[in-house]
């Protein structure tokens, strides 16, 4: 990631030959719009993949508190036969569980099941939307994990691993294939529901990873960005003209001192103040049609998680690579029943609608949508009659868009769903997949530090070939 | 970078590969072309030290069995390395290149020609790193004169070698602003830049270091660029990221620079300064170094799997930070580029492992000087009293052997946990029957525990209270105090044979050896409700009253001793065969959030049964009983002082004195708590983890060093304190060498080894490797004094460079690795905040305390941003204006302003900042609040201080944020924006006041003015 000499006199070239004496003006509009220019320096530069990629942008669904893949997609009708009794002791054998002993009764699923699609895909009747476009997705019935605590859990999802001060998938992918952005960040977190995500920011963070890379983090009322509004009193005016200064005087000291940094800054300053209004203009969803709005249940004003579905195809229209959407509510130790159907509520419209907005905007194709949680549940009941603990052994997550081929389920978990029996995704594998489609070889995105080569996927993963269109 | 199958590649690239051209025709040879392939890449895995899947590559007979010769298609290794076939693609973690690898196919495809004679490894040259420095023979250099120290001389000698000059002196307010910057992270005063400019004598500069090395705010600056190797932060971390308390740490950083402790006792402090002998609260304090490691307290966890993760990330940070080694690696598996075995990380790791997670209660001086003054007064009493009673040692002999057999026998019981009822705390079983509560801590639960006894006739429980290492300030409680309340207490009886028809005991009486007045919950446990809450007397624990709770909290100094109590059955239980009993602690009297610090909870309890009639509990203390089993003749003087202490709260006649002591006491400071690190008296035995994984205990490790470092001292003991010596030893090869490469790195952006984290075999070559020597030998023939390393550095004419650079320079040497100019890069994160505190006169400059909560947007802290709602009540009055090193640090949401500038979160250990540029950042420095604060106060002290005309009024605010006169350019451009910005705030079309605070439009301009001013590039950046 050093700059060449040649690099930085080309920079230099353009400095002096464009920017100093032009004015900020001329400058800013010479900066935007030739990426070239500004390129050499810039670590957000668009980069080609590594093959032909078939997606160019990806938003995660990151369902926080890990939802319960027996009450949602995974139909196990032995589980039903079996609650109120003890699972086999071999089942056992060596597990650990967070909450329970793990020696608890089976819990039945809660809900019913239906096939739906021509695709015959099996949901929950909790799902109503999802089961108009289940043609469209790919179900994982054979999810793994390592982790069994939330945040720890978050972690893995998100970096690879459970420790922190890892690149999170998204610092990767924008390292990868930097922004085609020029006003806004090139990977965008939202957070709704109960709480934010357990793993806190680490869950967007660059790690070793130069700090452009991590999420921005943007709320869905008020200021998206932190500082995005100008002060009191200052007006559009005052902020050109202190702009205009003060990049007028970075270029005059650029002149004394030569160090091509100072040119940096000065585009910083440009971008920002481009911020300044092209992110207000992403946010303002009342500009949506009607039918947009109804389609995801968003409503100008009111943070909800639809209203940040819609925010995601904003983003990914206007070019940002990653846009990830925590939705922190799926942790149902207890009230399974009240909780999930809450939480379905809250999001089914909505997740369903983004896939057909992309559909119909001819986005689906190169955008990946991921839907997820950290772990799934136990098969065992936690408390009473009305919960369940995590358990990483299974779960489910569906994809779709981006190279996914539609219409499919893959993998199988166990009658109890407690184990995947068949063509195991650990999250090793998803993050291999996603970064295939994104046009990388997941061993080959790496980056060097403490002396070794870094990746996603440490030393695992393999790209798991049927999801592939 | 597109793929493509190798094979092709390597066909087409032939004409392309100058390699390839050469050896198209002869085959590649197997020593010059295949085995250093084997070597760098395969070995670590396919070796001598292990052998995955059974194949050696260093050994001919074990790699020809996995190849065909001839043919490379059929080949495994060739399969294997080229990615042809479904198996996993060899070497993992990265491929050979298209060379290599057709270098390998053609080595095949031509036979697999293997010489017998061909040793399997080349004779390795030792790294440089790991042979410890030598003082260097200084180079010799043309141009003599312009070398003011050493220093100099190693940089002009490679300078000179590359055909390049030094840069002229920089002038002497931009060296001024440097070293200042530098040395204490502020801008100098106009004052001390006038000061300096006056000053011709020759020493003016070497005076103006000498006075930033004895600044109090020089220990600010450079405890930052530690504390992030130290991974400080003000929270745990993980899901709950509770606020912690490690301050009293930060500080003793700060004043370990201040005092210029020498850098191997700063290091031994920090690693093994509880078992320093007569150790100090600071030494103590010192090993908050290990502690600041996170701590994960979301419900449902193992609390050792996350001690582990706690353990790897010391050994990372001691890695990074002191030994400049990468370690990490050899947590899973042999370290695959360093000599470093799998076995002996955790030799390393042994070290370490014995300690308990304990917190301290911590002290001011002032508090110190109040307790000693407390205790010698109470010493004093004491001694007038048995001045007073000549035979009072006969009367105490009396009163021991009336209590000597006064406890009738209890038999202790070790319940199982139900594992619902407990909230998601973990009670841990300890040896001694007791529970221990780890993890998550809920506000408010109660526990169910189950145990069978054949006791019969029960007719009293006691509940014991006891302390531990681990829990806050030793326990007996979880509260941040480590105090915690019962609120009921509750049992049921059933016998072995119909379990499940229990029967509630109904208790009679309740006795307890401390019993409080009725005292409201404090604030800390407001539960939301308008209930009224109390603790007061064991009565309140069987009254069946949810808001009222024995309470056990005698204040500071008293509170954290283990406490008892014993409940008595209405009626003894009867039955013929064993009991089932049930019992329930409700634990009720916590705060309403339990992501904050607001449990009540007890923290290691024990209970036992008797059947003895009329049971009471034991109003002697724990400790003095222990003495009692003493036989007389052993005690020492302070046991026998200990008796006397309980023994004189018992005699009627010295009721006076007794409340002369008990008010004493009520004097005692509360203090602050710090988390440390003490040695466990049992030792933990350290295995080998195989993969990392502590649920897999390999073979079973003691302390001991890497065979390629400095070798332990043969006849120390094997423990942290001798571990700490061995890491500042004179002959380690790195330790000198990291920290003067830190210190090289903080003043020219890159050290001299890049790599600042890792010398180790995949370091970056150093840029001046005898400079590098010579700095770490002198800094250890000078007794490890980083003020005077650093004063070499400072006064080096090396250092002293103007840092302007020519397109010519700066196509050479883009990254200014050869220092033929000074150094020129952007402030780090917590800097920028202080300048514009500073350069405004806003800055409070009081160093050291608690940390500040200046402002930030409140929903950051509120969920859904936040996982749980967080307290950030922002500071008033001089706190919001401290430096940043004060800011409070929440890991899961950090200050947003320095994490903007790459200020690092503490999640893991960090060395070596990154330096970013961004958008966000001008949106910070722009629009952020203090920083608008920081314009307002300095348009009004620029109007107020700065002359009469906008001329001297620009000069003064200039020369207050820059240090330097505006050019006749650059005042104009300034002078133009503040006529037309004072025209438009004079039209009545918007309110001044806004923006300026008064309601001047001259004001407002000014502040337009200062705005600009702060968010120059020169502003934020040291040239």
């Amino acid at each position: 990631m050093k700059l060449t000499p040649q690099q930085y006199i080309s920079r230099r070239w353009f400095f002096e030959q464009c920017g100093v004496g032009l004015g900020a003006v001329a400058l800013k509009s010479l900066l935007a719009e030739s990426a070239q220019a500004a390129a050499p320096a810039d670590l957000l530069a668009p980069k080609p993949p590594q093959f032909p990629a078939k997606a160019k942008n990806v938003i995660f669904l990151f369902m926080a508190g890990a939802p319960s893949h027996l009450e949602l997609f995974d139909n196990k009708p032995e589980l039903k036969k079996f609650d109120g009794t003890l699972p086999p002791p071999e089942l056992l054998k060596g597990y650990r569980s967070a909450f329970i002993n793990p020696n608890s009764k089976l819990l039945g699923p809660k809900f019913e099941f239906k096939k739906y699609g021509q695709s015959g895909a099996e949901l929950t009747n909790l799902l109503p939307h999802l089961s108009t476009i289940v043609d469209d997705i790919a179900i994982v019935k054979s999810m793994v994990t390592d982790a069994f605590n939330h945040a720890p859990g978050q972690l893995l999802m998100n970096t690879g691993t459970m420790q922190f001060g890892r690149p999170s998938m998204g610092a990767w992918v924008t390292y990868g294939l930097g922004s085609e952005s020029k006003n806004l960040p090139a990977f965008v977190v939202f957070s709704s529901g109960k709480k934010g995500p357990s793993g806190g920011n680490s869950c967007w963070g660059s790690g070793f990873l130069p700090t452009v890379y991590q999420g921005v983090q943007f709320r869905s009322s008020g200021d998206p960005v932190l500082y995005l509004s100008n002060p009191a009193g200052v007006d559009t005016e005052l902020q050109r003209d202190s702009l205009d200064s003060i990049s007028r005087l970075n270029d005059i000291h650029l002149g004394v001192s030569g160090d091509p940094e100072i040119s940096t800054r000065i585009n910083s300053f440009e971008m920002a103040f481009r911020m300044q209004s092209s992110a207000p203009e992403l946010m303002d969803i009342a500009k949506e049609s009607k039918e947009t709005l109804e389609m995801y249940g968003a409503e100008p004003g009111k943070p909800s998680f639809a209203n940040n579905c819609l925010l995601a195809r904003r983003l990914v229209e206007r070019g940002v690579r990653f846009v990830q959407l925590y939705h922190e509510a799926w942790d149902q130790h207890s009230a399974l029943v009240k909780d999930i159907k809450i939480n379905c509520q809250d999001t089914d419209r909505a997740c369903a609608a983004l896939i057909k907005d992309l559909k119909q905007r001819g986005l689906l194709e190169n955008t990946l949508v991921v839907w997820g949680g950290e772990f799934g549940r136990t098969p065992m009941v936690q408390g009473g009659d009305d919960g369940r603990d995590h358990h990483p052994n299974a779960f489910t997550m569906w994809l779709a868009g981006g190279g996914i081929k539609p219409g499919v389920t893959i993998g199988e978990s166990d009658d109890l769903g407690f184990n995947v029996v068949k063509d195991k995704v650990h999250v090793h594998d998803l993050h291999a997949t996603i970064l295939h489609l994104l046009g990388f070889d997941h061993t080959k995105l790496t980056y060097k530090f403490q002396g070794r080569p870094f990746r996603l996927t440490d030393v695992h993963g393999e790209v798991a070939k049927q999801l592939l269109a | 970078m597109h793929q493509r199958r190798p094979i092709q590649l390597a066909v087409a690239a032939i004409p392309l590969v100058g390699w390839l051209c050469l050896n198209a025709q002869n085959s590649p040879d197997f020593a010059r072309d295949i085995q250093p392939v084997f070597e760098k890449s395969c070995y670590s895995c396919h070796g001598e030290k292990l052998q995955s899947a059974g194949l050696r590559l260093d050994q001919k007979q074990s790699a020809l069995a996995k190849l065909v010769p001839g043919k490379s298609a059929e080949s495994v290794i060739y399969k294997r390395i080229a990615g042809v076939g479904n198996l996993a693609r060899m070497p993992m973690g990265g491929t050979l290149s298209e060379t290599q690898i057709a270098a390998v196919k053609s080595w095949i495809d031509a036979g697999a020609n293997w010489p017998d004679n061909v040793a399997s490894t080349t004779p390795k040259k030792k790294h440089w790193a790991f042979i410890p420095p030598v003082r260097p023979t200084f180079p010799t250099v043309q141009n003599a004169k312009w070398v003011r120290n050493p220093i100099d001389r190693f940089v002009l000698a490679k300078l000179e070698s590359e055909g390049l000059a030094p840069s002229a002196e920089a002038d002497k307010v931009t060296l001024l602003r440097r070293a200042s910057l530098d040395l204490i992270g502020l801008p100098p005063t106009p004052e001390e830049v006038e000061a300096f400019l006056k000053d011709k004598s020759p020493a003016a500069y070497e005076k103006q270091v000498d006075r930033l090395l004895a600044s109090p705010h020089y220990g600010e600056k450079w405890a930052r660029h530690w504390l992030d190797g130290a991974r400080y932060a003000d929270s745990d971390g993980y899901e709950k990221d509770k606020p912690r308390f490690v301050w009293f740490y930060r500080d003793w950083v700060i004043n370990a620079f201040n005092r210029n402790l020498p850098y191997n006792q700063f290091i031994i402090d920090q690693i093994g300064g509880d078992l320093i002998p007569n150790a100090t609260q600071d030494q103590k304090v010192a090993t908050g170094y290990l502690r600041n490691s996170m701590i994960n307290e979301e419900g449902g966890i193992d609390p050792e799997q996350f001690r582990m993760e706690a353990m790897y990330d010391r050994m990372d940070a001691i890695g990074k930070g002191m030994l400049g080694v990468t370690i990490q690696c050899a947590q899973c598996h042999n370290h695959k580029y360093d000599p470093l075995q799998q076995e002996e990380y955790y030799r390393l790791f042994a070290f370490l492992n014995n300690t308990n997670e304990a917190t301290a209660a911590v002290y001011t001086p002032a508090e110190q000087m109040k307790i000693a003054d407390i205790l010698r007064r109470t010493r004093e009493i004491d001694s007038s009293l048995q001045h007073r009673t000549p035979d009072w040692e006969a009367r105490m002999s009396q009163w021991e052997t009336s209590v000597a057999n006064n406890q009738p026998e209890w038999q202790v019981v070790r319940p199982e946990v139900d594992d619902i009822s407990t909230g998601g705390q973990k009670y841990i079983p300890q040896e001694d029957g007791s529970l221990l509560a780890q993890g998550y801590a809920p506000t408010k639960h109660t526990v169910k525990l189950t145990a069978k006894t054949t006791l019969k006739n029960i007719t009293a429980f006691r509940l014991e209270l006891m302390t531990d290492p681990n829990l806050p300030l030793g326990g007996p409680g979880r509260s941040i105090k480590g105090s915690g309340a019962l609120s009921e207490f509750r049992v049921e009886a059933a016998p072995a044979e119909t379990p499940d028809k229990p029967q509630p005991v109904k208790m009679a009486r309740a006795t307890a050896d401390i019993n409080l007045p009725e005292t409201p919950l404090e604030p800390v446990f407001f539960d939301k409700t308008d209930k009224k809450r109390v603790t007061g007397p064991v009565e309140f624990a069987i009254d069946g009253k949810d808001e009222t709770a024995w309470g056990i909290d005698a204040g500071p100094g008293l509170r954290n001793q283990p406490r008892k109590a014993v409940f008595n059955a209405a009626e003894p239980i009867t039955g013929s065969g064993e009991t089932i009993l049930t019992f329930y602690l409700k634990q009720n009297a916590g705060g309403w959030n339990s992501d904050d610090n607001q449990n009540n909870n007890l923290g290691r309890v024990r209970l036992s049964v008797t059947n003895a009639p009329d049971a009471a509990a034991d109003p002697v203390p724990v400790n003095v009983r222990e003495i009692l089993a003493v036989p007389r003749a052993q005690r020492s003087p302070a046991q026998v002082q200990t008796v006397f202490t309980y023994w004189r709260t018992t005699v009627p006649a010295w009721k006076d004195e007794n409340d002369t002591i008990a008010a004493l006491w009520k004097q005692h400071p509360e203090g602050a708590s710090q988390m440390v690190l003490n040695e466990r008296a049992k030792t933990r035995e350290t295995h080998q983890l195989i993969r990392g994984d502590f649920l897999t205990p390999g073979k079973l490790v003691t302390g001991g060093v890497p065979s390629f470092l400095n070798p332990l001292p043969a006849d120390a003991p094997v423990n942290r304190l001798t571990f700490a010596k061995w890491i500042v030893a004179r002959d380690s090869p790195t330790t000198a060498r990291a920290f003067v490469n830190r210190l090289w790195q903080a003043y020219y952006g890159i050290g001299i080894v890049e790599t600042s984290e890792d010398f180790g075999t995949q370091s970056s070559p150093p840029s001046h490797p005898e400079l590098l020597d010579w700095l770490a030998v002198e800094f250890m023939d000078r007794n490890w004094d980083i003020k005077a390393i650093q004063k070499l550095i400072l006064t080096s004419a090396t250092y002293r460079q103007s840092s302007n650079v020519t397109p010519e320079l700066l196509s050479k040497d883009p990254y200014n690795r050869l220092l033929a100019r000074g150094p020129r890069f952007r402030v780090d994160a917590e800097i920028v905040r202080d300048i514009a505190l500073s350069t405004s006169g806003l800055l409070t400059d009081k160093v050291g305390g608690p940390s500040v909560f200046p402002p930030a947007p409140g929903f950051l802290f509120l969920p859904p941003t936040s996982y749980g709602p967080k307290v950030w009540n922002e500071s008033t009055g001089e706190d919001r204006y401290r430096r940043a090193i004060y800011t409070f640090r929440f890991r899961s949401v950090p200050y947003p302003m320095l994490q903007t500038f790459d200020s690092p979160t503490g999640d893991s250990s960090c060395v070596r900042r990154a330096r970013s540029n961004t958008p966000l950042q001008a949106l910070t420095t722009l629009n952020e609040p203090l920083f608008i604060e920081s314009a307002r106060a300095l348009a009004a002290r620029t109007l107020s201080e700065g002359g009469t005309s906008d001329a001297q009024r620009l000069n003064y605010a200039v020369r207050r944020v820059l240090s330097r006169a505006p050019s006749t350019a650059e005042a104009a451009e300034l002078l133009q924006l503040l006529t037309k910005e004072q025209a438009r705030f004079s039209d009545g079309k918007r309110n001044p006041r806004e923006l300026a605070g008064v309601d001047s439009p001259q004001a407002a301009a000014w502040t337009a003015v200062a705005r600009v001013l702060l968010n120059l590039d020169e502003t934020i950046t040291k040239e």
